[in-house]
């Protein structure tokens, strides 16, 4: 059984890396063709360093995810103890809404957004309504999920009696709150805000429908230009944030790695 | 009780940009594109389309089973390794997640076209080619190359989650293996089974990319029509339509689902 | 803790201080353009948009479109601004007609004197008050000559062939494909006929089964592969296409084609109007036009320009038809509201006339919701029988 779990796992992870390699290769491709592989060239990328365009609008996709994530993560992580703090009916009711962009296809969300603000702009008669600002709304609403989501069960998690002796011990609730529970909590928010981030960094649909002409991110112009004749530039930024990612993904493995064995160490010492 | 005001800030936003954005695609739904006047027609005639949230539906509902099956493998084999080596392929299924889907599924349509790297291959050796891309075959490859690792996810958290004490008594009470697995293992991720399945059928029902590339004209989606409207036909009053019957479906469809299993699905989600 | 606020106030620093690159400088205009629609520099081709910003220190923001219709959709969904859009001539009657352009200024383009006498006053646009021609063309058939003969591309039947079933490519805008269904059915481009459109809707869903996508700039990358083998598109590209495929060739179907220009214009709403106007001008200057021009493939409207240009372009008969030819062609008109509308109804209906999977799906769906039925009863009974036994 075991044999057979692994051989499926291999080809899994085969299937879900192959067309990533087909993409770096076709990066060092002299030819435009993916499928036939003509010569090696570096100059691709070298096509790409000189493209200020394409590095602007991945700046672009970097500040909305940074702010974005940031900003859900700090309302999120507060919105998550509120509503730990709730009984009841209220409680159930803030969850329902919680979870309606999450089980809603992100086409509706993108389009029920982009109607929002055309409605607003037409209203208000603000003729480029569409932008930065409408970006960064819209991110930071499919973000709030994630957050509340990472969070709340480690509230569940967290002993009672915790908040309650800071409390007892003089603390005022928000000395309670950034002194004990926030530490509690921490791992929740932070592979929230991780989470949100990378949504938010890949996230097509929603910003498809709610960009304007004024600010664009990377997908939804890699999706223009996946409507044109391809240019293989595309392929190399590909790789490189391939090769970023999964350098930054192996370094903080390894950070937690070593961290969890220190912690382990430590314990035992204090244990003897 | 002052706790429970740190949700405000939060409350108030989904309201803004989730409930009453839901009421304006409502309430273009009920409204002609050129009057601006009351009307059903927009949700009398969602009927001509019941083929294509049919095919839609079908398709994703395959893909998420498709999923299930080679899914389940993976998680378990995952849940089964080593600490550091669980983390490290855990990190390996997420890593696709943040790279750019638009231009892996682009990299399968350079391996499946009538051109492509399959084909050649198989011209090279002196076959015929097949007919790859523009299938309904393609489209569910498309769905499950992209959503897979939605699906892998929460089944992998909730496998580890068992204890394995429980498994060893029924071991220990004469079971077989199998057994083990059919009575122990397979209803305790059950909650598992289930949100990964909403996970991978929420995106695909609602896909447009995937069946525009890989489809043929023939296998239009949902997706593909909400887009148009919205961006090629300027008819959103119709898309809104679109968007809130598909809103609906995905409704049903994931509160039938959740009739399977009694858990709720928030804290599974969570746990992603 | 401490660590974790300055940690968090560096990326809220970081972040804020990275957005003025983001945001608009105030000398900008944003163009919107068809795609593959301006000398980018590739190819040693000249950089239009960067000569531009040297010249005049106004920044452009570039954004692109496929499509006429999506042009308008964009337009009309609002929230966006644009000071210069390139659409056809039909799309300029519609606009003008509901209002969403800006009169130019003319004494801000003095270079419009080099437009030919033959391009001013056009039907769409009958005082010139609110275009400047940018090219002109025709459509045509482009078809693989290692898979298709010159006779079956002489007439659009071809794009209905069985022998060519998935490998023909359609446009994806209503207009140009109605139009390819009219002139093999004799009709006039600009019907506005219900029943007339019906029949070219009923042509189109019959060359369903024949078509292997609906594309706009992709047929580039699917022609020059030879991934399809015949599709109508632009004049113009075809020249760029034929320079990486030698294989291609055009021809003019007997059938009738159409001829259209496409034109700069100002939206209603525009941010920057001088400068729009600048950059109207810039493109109307003969040396850039020729420069321009020559790269796109498309036909001038400016016989200055036309002097300046390749000559291997310029007498090419791809680009500037004999008048022989061109007398089987036929120009966009905009059409009324109402027949727009049938049109775009008959052709999302095109679009979405599934395959004869249907029944097959129907079915499927019918079986899966059934064992989902059968599932929900047997786990409800067993949850009462264990409540039983429990009791």
């Amino acid at each position: 059984m075991k044999r057979v779990n692994l051989v499926i796992t291999i080809l899994v992870f085969i299937f879900l890396y192959l067309p990533m390699i087909v993409l770096g290769v076709a990066s060092f491709n002299t030819g435009l063709d993916v499928a036939t592989f003509k010569g090696f060239t570096f100059s691709q990328y070298a096509n790409l360093f000189r493209d200020e365009s394409l590095l602007k609008l991945l700046g672009n996709s970097v500040v909305i995810a940074l702010l974005s994530s940031l900003i859900a993560t700090v309302f999120g992580t507060l919105a998550a103890v509120g509503i730990f703090s709730m009984k009841g009916r209220m409680r159930r009711a803030v969850m329902t809404m919680t979870n309606i962009p999450m089980t809603n296809p992100d086409i509706v969300t993108g389009v029920a957004l982009a109607l929002l603000f055309a409605f607003t702009g037409t209203m208000l008669k603000i003729n480029s309504i569409l932008g930065f600002w409408t970006l960064l709304i819209a991110h930071i609403t499919f973000n709030f999920p994630y957050v509340i989501l990472n969070v709340m069960p480690k509230l569940q998690q967290m002993d009672p009696d915790l908040q309650e002796a800071a409390l007892d011990l003089g603390c005022t609730p928000m000395q309670a709150f950034l002194k004990v529970v926030i530490y509690e909590i921490m791992p929740g928010v932070i592979s929230g805000a991780l989470m949100a981030f990378t949504m938010s960094l890949d996230d097509f649909v929603i910003s498809y429908f709610v960009t304007g002409s004024s600010f664009i991110t990377l997908p939804v112009e890699i999706y223009n230009y996946t409507k044109k004749p391809i240019q293989p530039k595309i392929y190399a930024l590909f790789t490189l944030m391939f090769a970023v990612i999964l350098i930054l993904m192996v370094v903080m493995n390894l950070l937690q790695a070593r961290s969890e064995k220190h912690s382990k160490l430590h314990n035992e010492k204090r244990r003897m | 009780m002052k706790s429970k005001l740190l949700a405000c800030p939060y409350i108030v936003w989904m309201i803004l940009f989730t409930i009453i954005p839901l009421g304006i695609v409502f309430y273009y739904a009920l409204t002609d594109s050129v009057t601006g006047q009351f009307t059903l027609a927009n949700l009398a005639g969602m009927g001509n389309y019941l083929p294509i949230f049919l095919r839609s539906i079908w398709l994703a509902m395959f893909s998420a089973l498709i999923c299930l099956v080679i899914g389940y493998p993976v998680a378990y084999f995952i849940a089964q390794c080593k600490p550091t080596t669980q983390r490290f392929l855990e990190m390996l299924i997420m890593l696709p997640m943040c790279m750019s889907f638009l231009l892996r599924t682009l990299a399968w349509v350079a391996m499946l076209e009538d051109t492509g790297i399959i084909n050649s291959f198989i011209c090279a050796i002196g076959l015929k080619p097949l007919p790859l891309i523009r299938t309904n075959g393609a489209v569910i490859l498309g769905m499950v190359y992209n959503y897979l690792p939605y699906m892998i996810l929460p089944l992998y958290s909730v496998i580890m989650k068992i204890d394995p004490r429980l498994i060893e008594a029924a071991l220990d009470l004469g079971c077989t293996p199998r057994l083990v697995f059919s009575r122990v293992i397979l209803p305790l991720s059950g909650p598992g089974i289930l949100s990964g399945i909403t996970m991978v059928f929420v995106p695909a029902v609602s896909t447009f990319y995937i069946s525009q590339k890989l489809g043929s004209p023939g296998t239009t989606l949902i997706g593909d029509v909400i887009e148009s409207q919205f961006k090629t036909a300027y008819n959103p009053n119709l898309g809104a339509a679109m968007s809130l019957v598909l809103m609906v479906l995905i409704f049903i469809c994931v509160a039938v689902m959740n009739r399977f299993g009694e858990s709720d699905g928030e804290e599974v989600i969570a746990k992603v | 803790m401490r660590k974790t606020i300055v940690c968090l106030l560096l990326v809220c620093v970081l972040a804020f201080s990275l957005m003025p690159a983001a945001c608009a400088s105030d000398n900008e205009i944003t163009v919107y353009n068809w795609g593959q629609y301006i000398s980018d520099g590739t190819d040693g081709s000249l950089d239009v948009i960067a000569e531009f910003e040297k010249e005049t220190g106004i920044k452009v923001n570039y954004l692109t479109f496929d499509s006429n219709e999506s042009m308008y959709t964009k337009l009309k969904t609002g929230g966006a601004a644009y000071d210069i859009i390139i659409p056809s001539d039909y799309m300029i009657g519609m606009l003008i007609e509901e209002n969403m352009l800006e009169p130019l200024n003319f004494d801000n383009i003095p270079n419009y004197q080099y437009i030919d006498e033959a391009f001013r006053n056009q039907a769409y646009d009958p005082n010139n008050m609110y275009s400047v021609p940018y090219t002109w063309g025709t459509v045509g058939l482009i078809y693989n000559t290692q898979y298709v003969s010159a006779e079956d591309a002489a007439s659009w039947n071809c794009l209905w062939n069985k022998d060519y079933a998935g490998k023909v490519l359609m446009f994806d805008n209503p207009r140009d494909a109605f139009a390819i269904a009219e002139s093999i059915l004799g009709f006039s481009y600009n019907t506005t006929d219900t029943a007339e459109l019906q029949q070219a809707a009923e042509l189109l869903k019959q060359q369903k089964d024949v078509v292997q996508s609906y594309v706009m700039d992709q047929i580039f990358d699917k022609m020059q592969r030879g991934e399809a083998w015949a599709a109508p598109y632009y004049a113009g590209d075809f020249l760029t296409m034929v320079e990486e495929n030698p294989d291609l060739a055009f021809s003019y179907p007997q059938d009738g084609f159409n001829i259209f220009i496409d034109a700069m214009c100002i939206p209603k709403g525009c941010q920057n109007k001088e400068g729009a106007e600048a950059f109207i001008n810039f493109l109307c200057r003969p040396d850039i036009c020729a420069a321009n021009l020559d790269y796109l493939g498309y036909s001038t409207p400016e016989s200055a320009a036309k002097e300046l240009m390749d000559p291997e372009v310029t007498s090419s008969p791809v680009a500037y038809p004999d008048e022989q030819t061109l007398s089987a062609s036929e120009s966009f008109s905009s059409l009324p509201i109402e027949a727009t509308q049938t049109m775009n109804d008959l052709w999302l209906g095109v679009k979405t006339t599934g395959s004869n999977t249907t029944l097959y799906i129907i079915v499927s769906v019918v079986a899966v919701l059934a064992v989902a039925a059968v599932f929900i009863v047997m786990n409800a009974r067993r949850r009462r029988k264990k409540a039983r036994r429990c009791k």
